[in-house]
């Protein structure tokens, strides 16, 4: 195909690079157990979450920043970057109408509109700028169900309990380098419980804002259902255009208890760095659920942005007919690496897994699928489906699988399909021919080919993901 | 005034020249039917009509109706009504036949300041006009091709056709690979479409096609070259003598014959 268009519309710019004027108070720069301390206090914490934090940073100082991922990028100075940054204003927010205006405008900017009349029904926001959760939306009407949906740091205040109860159950601080680190600096994220047998009467999302300058973002993410609930969670995620590389290093951890269901959806639009490879998000992300007997825990990612994705959200399928599955559309485009998949861990009997994952590769990015399917002595009868499917535009781009299969269980039926495949120039033909323009024609291809994915996502958010491949609205897709 | 006027065109892909002076005049409501051997340049006249990249037009000139083609995009000459149903057509994965055949007509309604067609009334009209080539309401809701035998792949070009309704149709062995009732039914949907404002070139290498399909002209294409031309019993006479008969006893005899 002539490779014009594919750089047209692979070089549009960031829409969402915009800086928010909003006076924050800014840590500077600099990591130690003092550091940590002054966070923790300004957080109000308790006791054991503080013990909890230094015996991370404690055992994040004996590790190594992992280097066996297919992606290279300069060292990260972790002395240099500022590990807590909040918009400064009242900590507490009674209403919306406390939150800096010019908070609010930027959500809206982002086309997420906080006020609550004016959302789209049935969705619940917790608004994550810099490292603090400004705003959640339908608090009440959740309440009235049992179901908590608050900032990570409210629930240390109010649910500490809970929090005492989960928190590093799933991920532990001492699971890898970026984990230790998220456990030991945090600032806040998202946290929600359903109680037993409740179906979350909304889809819950979070959107999560990097503002400030030389800060990294280091959010948590909890989500607890008991017994027989359900809950659909949206993630979405931007930051401004900068020159220099902020890192990301979020943790999210999924507890499915007997029966339950935890759809998880994000889709990731951090800055991706520029043409040449200047600045953008360094995302190292660790996200993990446990399902516990006949529980379901589904991953469906749109990534896009980030200069590097590094990032494996995995089921540990503890419980007999437990099911994990992992649907993921990883884009990289200019100098963008990503190096995504996903784990699933099979130790109940009768478990069952699908991975599908979709990479696209364009200018000189690179995209890496790294997956591991273990199936343990005790999985009887389990089973995995694997599908890995690469696109390429252009001839400058890579595209890599590396499956691991791990089977000790003989009864275990393990299948892995994997393709690539260019964008073809008589696909591109014929949609012209048809009177299809050459850049629509190319965002039609793109979409087909992710089609199984975005079936996954929640409607909003599947829209939004194929604006963010740049793309006109294929109708069919829901 | 013709539809389509192509004078002396040559045509080179890949570094070899394929057409070598090519002209054909086809006017509103005229059906034109090109025979002649593999690789003598058919589809790549089709291919060069239609703008495919990769196919470099050396000489000549091609006119549709009496505006230069040649300088348009593929999407431009689809808009001003150029369709090419193909000899193979492509396969789309995870694009719906009724999602791509909507965008194509709201492209093409749009390039012509028209209004666009809301998912409604196109399920209307696309119901309509499958009935003209008996495609089942099935196919609709699959990828584009995806899985369709061959059959069925040639009629939901037709049915495209239909849909888009073009100035110039070209058939690009539209027929190749159908049964005997298959043939009936797209032969019955093209002739629904034949119109006195709808000029029809058909590539074909069988005259029983001719038989449902009758056309005005007959044309033979050898090594780059319209050799011969005539009415519909120039058609019946080559199914009868084969195109030795033309002193073009497959490529060698048909490059003879052109270069004399
Ligand atoms: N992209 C290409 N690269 C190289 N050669 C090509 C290309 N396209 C066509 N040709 C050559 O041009 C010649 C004419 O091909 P074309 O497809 O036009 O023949 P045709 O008359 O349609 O044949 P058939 O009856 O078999 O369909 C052939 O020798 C073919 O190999
Ligand atoms: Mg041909």
């Amino acid at each position: 195909m002539s490779t014009e268009t594919l750089q047209e519309l692979t070089r549009r710019p960031y829409a969402a690079g915009f800086v928010t004027q909003v006076e924050s108070d800014t840590f500077p720069p600099g990591l130690d157990e003092d550091v940590i301390r002054r966070l923790s206090a300004k957080k109000g914490e308790p006791e054991f979450l503080l013990d909890w934090r230094l015996k991370a940073f404690r055992h994040w100082k004996t590790m190594r920043e992992p280097t066996w991922q297919a992606v290279t990028y300069a060292p990260i100075d972790y002395q240099a970057i500022s590990y807590y940054s909040a918009p400064k204003q009242k900590p507490v927010k009674a209403s919306l109408d406390e939150v800096d205006p010019e908070i609010l405008r930027t959500y809206e900017k982002l086309g997420i509109p906080l006020h609550e009349q004016k959302l789209l029904q049935n969705v619940a926001v917790d608004a994550v700028f810099d490292s603090v959760s400004v705003a959640t939306t339908f608090k009440d009407k959740l309440a009235k169900a049992g179901v908590i949906f608050c900032s990570f740091s409210e629930a240390v205040r109010e649910h500490p309990e809970l929090v005492k109860k989960y928190l590093g159950t799933v991920v532990p601080y001492s699971d890898n380098y970026f984990a230790a680190l998220n456990s030991a600096v945090f600032s806040d994220g998202s946290f929600v419980y359903i109680p037993k047998g409740v179906r979350c009467p909304m889809e819950l999302s979070t959107y999560f804002r990097i503002n400030a300058a030389e800060t990294g973002q280091f959010e948590r993410t909890l989500i607890v259902a008991e017994e027989g609930s359900y809950v659909s969670y949206l993630e979405g995620c931007t930051a401004p255009q900068r020159d220099t590389n902020q890192l990301h290093a979020a943790v999210v951890e999924l507890v499915a208890l007997d029966n339950a269901t935890i759809k998880y959806s994000t889709v990731q639009n951090w800055y991706p760095g520029d043409a040449e490879g200047r600045g953008g998000i360094y995302n190292f992300v660790t996200k993990r659920g446990i399902a516990h007997r006949a529980a379901k825990i589904s991953w469906t990612q749109v990534e896009t942005g980030s200069a590097i994705t590094w990032k494996y959200p995995s089921v540990i399928l503890k419980g007999d007919d437990s099911v994990g599955e992992f649907y993921s559309v990883a884009l990289t485009n200019h100098m963008q690496q990503a190096d995504t998949g996903t784990k699933m861990v099979h130790i109940g009997k009768n478990s069952r897994s699908t991975i599908v994952s979709k990479g696209i590769s364009a200018g000189r990015g690179q995209n890496t699928y790294r997956g591991l399917v273990k199936v343990l002595k005790s999985a009887e009868n389990a089973r995995n489906y694997t599908q890995c499917d690469s696109l390429l535009l252009g001839d400058k781009c890579g595209a890599h699988t590396v499956p691991y299969i791990e089977v000790k269980n003989a009864s275990a039926q393990v299948e892995h399909e994997a393709s690539t495949s260019k964008i073809g120039e008589d696909q591109l033909f014929y949609c012209r021919q048809r009177g299809i323009s050459q850049e629509d024609a190319v965002s039609m291809i793109v979409n087909g080919f992710c089609r199984q994915v975005f079936k996954e996502l929640p409607m909003e958010f599947a829209v939004e993901a194929q604006k963010l491949l740049g793309v006109s609205l294929e109708g069919s897709v829901g | 005034m013709a539809l389509l006027t192509v004078r002396n065109l040559h045509a080179r892909v890949a570094g070899k020249d394929i057409l070598k002076g090519i002209d054909l005049e086809v006017a509103p409501g005229e059906v034109h039917a090109i025979m002649g051997p593999n690789g003598s340049g058919k589809s790549t006249l089709a291919s060069v009509l239609a703008g495919r990249d990769g196919y470099e037009v050396t000489q000549g000139e091609v006119l549709f109706d009496g505006k230069p083609l040649l300088e348009l995009s593929p999407e431009a000459r689809a808009a001003a009504g150029v369709f090419l149903a193909f000899q193979y057509p492509v396969e789309i994965p995870g694009v719906g036949n009724i999602h791509f055949l909507r965008t194509a007509l709201n492209a093409q309604r749009r390039a012509k300041g028209l209004e666009e067609l809301d998912a409604m009334d196109f399920l209307q009209l696309a119901k309509e006009k499958s009935k003209l080539v008996q495609l089942d309401a099935a196919f609709m809701n699959r990828s584009v091709n995806e899985g369709f035998s061959g059959g069925e792949k040639k009629r939901n070009e037709i049915f495209q056709m239909a849909v888009l309704e073009p100035r110039l149709a070209i058939l690009d062995e539209t027929d190749s690979g159908l049964d005997i009732d298959a043939l009936r039914t797209v032969a019955g949907g093209v002739n629904a479409l034949r119109s006195p404002e709808r000029g029809m070139v058909l590539i074909t290498h069988y005259q029983r096609l001719l038989d449902y399909i009758v056309p005005d002209k007959v044309h033979v294409i050898a090594a780059g070259r319209i050799v011969r031309s005539g009415g519909r019993e120039l058609a019946l006479e080559l199914e009868e003598k084969g195109y030795g008969w033309l002193g073009l006893d497959g490529g060698k005899k048909a490059t003879a014959e052109a270069r004399r």
